[in-house]
């Protein structure tokens, strides 16, 4: 299928016709709560998008949407070209998803987990090894193999879960705060990681750490109570505060939407 | 076909799964263990298997429904609250499966375990026939109306399961539920329906009790009713299962 050509977010860039995941305008309520309200962004192959927005702005659930996970009341997400919405199995088929928090089940060893994710993936048989095997060398967990999940650190954990999104080499990558709770040790890491793959997908990363956006995102999305309010390089999106830093920038772009809404 | 097979897609990995949970934790052997405990205790001491005089499985197979309502829902209250709990279900959702394939797979995973505790009990249906000479053919029938029964009783488990993030809640909510069902039969409660609502309505009553759909296999005659009553009531309770598990979408 061609993905759409057309672009929402800010309207200013012409966007390469290979994205590789497209988001379009969407919404999500809970009750009476807007958590999302009209979320556009693309991301093409080789790019890796930041995520960034206070807690509660709506990054989880927008996260969540892309992957399947929940329903958005409008809107849509072509992952590969495949609609979130309308052909949900082959959009998270090219998908791998690290929700918040990495959950695992933790009576498993992570070779097991990596099995049972493969078995339930339906990846080919044959290659099913492989592909386990291939996924324990890059998230570097070879030595926790004959542990339970339940008695890894935190940063094997989150690798394992790493592993688990990489497993079937998917073109898009959803990672919820892969970073998240690791020592700076277990962060180079995961970033070194990332890195490796960024030039053959198209990858967005969440996270509220925002030293680590210059060295890990090619580009950064701000989002803030539900709403993109800044979609930039990193660099140029520290420009637009006094100081030149991005965290000013953050600050200033966040609390300019809450004075708006005061 | 094609989608019977997008719907049960994942029904082999999450029963693998499953299972592999019940046996790497010590939670089958414990149920296992404490299960036949039960049954042995309210066999030989409230049914006196040895005074009756006869030898058949009738002291046994009469504790069934009301062991498996207690120590069935036990066993599948953590297939989906658990999942919930931990947050591992975000993980399921993002998979490319379809629910139905989960469920069944979950339901399955326990009722072998299930399975497992009545193969276990077997030694006592060897001692029956050492002791006299029993109608086996009954024996074996009423094994096999039992194990539908213990679907349905972790049918409504792993449904109500699938609507809480608390194994405990779970676990209360559908003892309630197996209560009502099986008591249903129970001749104090019947007769107080009897007064209340007159005898029409308390053989409707009585029809859905597990207690006696479960009567007949438990004198050796196959019912086929019975048969179809123990499957619809698990294939109900997995459609609701579906249903509530699928919620977890809309947020």
């Amino acid at each position: 299928m061609e993905p759409a050509k057309r672009s929402i977010s800010e309207g200013k860039k012409v966007r390469h016709p290979q994205g590789m995941l497209e988001v379009r305008a969407l919404e999500k309520s809970y009750g009476s709560k807007q958590a999302v309200r009209g979320v556009s962004f693309t991301v093409e192959k080789g790019t890796v998008l930041g995520f960034l927005g206070p807690n509660g702005a709506g990054k989880s659930t927008t996260m969540r949407m892309i992957a399947g996970v929940l329903e958005p009341d409008s809107g849509d997400a072509l992952i590969d070209g495949k609609s979130i919405i309308t052909d949900r199995r082959a959009a998270q088929a090219a998908l791998g998803y690290l929700p918040e928090g990495a959950p695992l089940y933790e009576d498993m060893t992570p070779p097991e987990f990596l099995r049972f994710l493969a078995e339930a993936r339906a990846l080919p048989r044959r290659g099913r090894r492989d592909a386990v095997d291939r996924a324990i060398a890059d998230a570097r967990i070879l030595s926790v193999s004959h542990q339970r999940i339940g008695d890894l650190s935190k940063g094997y954990r989150r690798r394992v879960g790493l592993a688990g999104a990489i497993l079937h080499d998917p073109p898009v990558l959803v990672l919820d705060e892969p970073t998240d709770g690791l020592d700076p040790n277990q962060k180079r890491a995961v970033r070194a990681l990332i890195a490796r793959m960024a030039p053959t997908k198209a990858i967005i990363i969440s996270t509220h750490t925002l030293t680590e956006v210059p060295a890990m995102c090619h580009r950064a999305v701000l989002i803030d109570r539900g709403r993109l309010v800044a979609d930039d390089t990193p660099a140029g999106l520290a420009r637009r505060s006094e100081d030149g830093s991005l965290e000013a920038a953050f600050s200033r772009l966040t609390d300019q939407v809450e004075d708006e809404t005061l | 076909m094609e989608f019977l097979k997008t719907q049960m897609s994942g029904f082999t990995a999450t029963y693998r799964r499953e299972l592999g949970a019940y046996f790497a934790t010590p939670m089958a052997y414990v149920f296992l263990a404490v299960f036949l405990l039960a049954l042995g205790l309210f066999t030989w001491e409230a049914g006196r298997f040895f005074d009756s005089g006869v030898a058949d499985l009738q002291p046994f197979f009469v504790w069934h429904p009301w062991l498996y309502m207690i120590f069935l829902p036990a066993l599948a209250m953590r297939l989906w609250a658990d999942e919930h709990a931990s947050g591992t279900d975000e993980l399921l959702l993002s998979l490319p499966l379809g629910i139905p394939g989960l469920v069944l797979g979950k339901l399955l995973a326990a009722w072998t375990v299930a399975a497992v505790g009545l193969l276990l009990t077997l030694p006592m249906w060897a001692s029956v026939n050492f002791l006299g000479s029993p109608d086996n053919t009954a024996i074996a029938l009423a094994y096999f109306v039992s194990l539908l029964m213990a679907g349905a009783y972790l049918s409504i488990g792993a449904a109500v399961s699938a609507l809480t993030g608390s194994q405990v809640t779970a676990f209360v909510i559908s003892v309630v539920i197996a209560f009502v069902f099986t008591a249903a039969g129970w001749p104090l409660v019947l007769s107080t329906v009897q007064s209340l609502f007159g005898t029409g309505f308390a053989d409707i009553v009585a029809r859905f009790s597990f207690i006696t759909q479960f009567e007949g296999a438990q004198r050796g005659v196959l019912e086929l009713r019975a048969v179809a009553y123990f499957l619809g009531f698990t294939a109900t309770f997995a459609f609701l299962n579906c249903l509530w598990a699928s919620r977890q979408r809309l947020g």
